[in-house]
């Protein structure tokens, strides 16, 4: 038997023997493969995010109160809309993805390069965003916060009032005793986090840390991909399976996104 | 070496100029649909957060079971027509969501049999 197992078979025997196992090229169903594990991978993230804001949901942040600002807009509070701008890009580069399939589809080289162009635009695009966002949760609110004993944070505002997770604004001596007594926290990484529990910050780093290095080597498979159109490589092979196989990697990127966004800001 | 991506027998390689013309109007269909649910969440995320209707409240249930129902359809979009998962034939289609139908009922096994942990602080 083992020398059954070890014999090297062909791939043309294999895939190539008049049918192929479900209808699908070999490099497809291996692409699929991969992404049902790595989607299982982002599944154990999320599952780990969504016990741990049960556990300590009293002093869970709200990413609403988090997430508010917008570029070139400062001292409005836009919740989630940054959020949405970013949700927007990566569906819309999904967009043009699948119509760069279409266009291999009909063997049209020039639609290919102009849908698979515009795809890796909006990917750099996200990544920027991306790049924004991590700064902004980094250098946190702008007059910092005031950690309290039950855990959860009270902002400091422009006239030294706070502002408590509730919404209550508090001021004058009561204010003072609160600073006082406790501490001072600006921003947020992996040693602290003034808008809450500690786990938020480790989760939005982790979580979206490791979307994002998805996204990058997409955008760079992608680039490699837009650069064999250009040459003319798959025109030549007669199919442009690659560009549906990259595809199949970069619509996961989307979806995976479409969870991120619910478990992580909305819900 | 021998090519591995020999597609001779895979579905829909390739495609004539009447198809794509009914393929992209899908395409463009699905985009608005993807859209409008973003929006709608979005609005319900501004409008509805957590703070709004308060945390106790069953109408934030009813709000976060929204939620889910809402990704799942986007997530179902996006795998059957832009991944063309629904185009493909129907044992790749199980063999690949079987793992997941096991997942979601591994963890809400999790959830209500083995996590009284959580609330036990």
């Amino acid at each position: 038997m083992a020398s059954e197992a070890s014999k090297a078979i062909d791939a043309k025997v294999l895939w190539g023997g008049g049918r192929s196992p479900f209808s699908v090229s070999y490099g497809k169903m291996m692409m699929w493969f991969f992404l049902i594990s790595d989607a299982l991978t982002f599944g154990g993230f999320l599952g780990a995010l969504g016990f741990m804001r049960i556990k300590f949901a009293d002093v869970w942040p709200v990413s609403e109160q988090v997430f508010f600002h917008f570029p070139f807009v400062h001292h409005t509070h836009l919740p989630l809309l940054y959020v949405a701008f970013m949700t927007f890009i990566l569906i819309v580069s999904s967009v043009t993805m699948v119509l760069a399939v279409e266009a291999g589809h009909r063997m049209n080289k020039k639609d290919v390069t102009k849908w698979l162009a515009l795809t890796v635009l909006g990917g750099a695009i996200f990544l920027g965003s991306q790049a924004w966002e991590w700064s902004t949760f980094i250098s946190g609110s702008e007059y910092g916060s005031y950690r309290l004993a039950d855990g959860t944070t009270a902002t400091l505002l422009e006239d030294g009032n706070l502002e408590m997770k509730s919404g209550d604004i508090v001021s004058g001596a009561q204010a003072d005793q609160i600073k006082a007594e406790s501490e001072f926290v600006q921003g947020a990484n992996l040693h602290r986090n003034e808008y809450g529990h500690q786990l938020y910050a480790d989760f939005f780093f982790f979580i979206t840390g490791f979307h994002g290095t998805h996204v990058l080597s997409g955008v760079i498979l992608n680039f490699i991909i837009l650069l064999n159109v250009l040459k003319g490589v798959y025109q030549k092979r007669g199919h442009y399976e690659m560009v549906e196989k990259a595809g199949l990697y970069w619509h996961f990127i989307d979806l995976v996104w479409v969870f991120v966004f619910t478990f992580f800001y909305l819900i | 070496m021998e090519r591995d991506d020999i597609i001779e027998y895979s579905l829909d390689a390739h495609h004539s100029e009447e198809e794509g013309k009914k393929i992209r109007k899908k395409i463009w269909m699905v985009t608005l649909i993807l859209t409008v649910v973003t929006t709608v969440e979005v609005v319900m995320g501004i409008f509805l957060s957590k703070t709004v209707v308060g945390a106790d409240s069953g109408v934030w249930t009813a709000i976060k079971l929204a939620y889910i129902g809402l990704t799942l359809l986007k997530a179902g979009y996006i795998v059957m027509v832009f991944m063309h998962l629904g185009d493909e034939r129907k044992w790749l289609r199980y063999l690949i969501i079987a793992p997941y139908i096991g997942f979601i009922c591994y963890l809400l096994f999790i959830l209500f049999g083995e996590a009284s942990w959580i609330t036990m602080g």
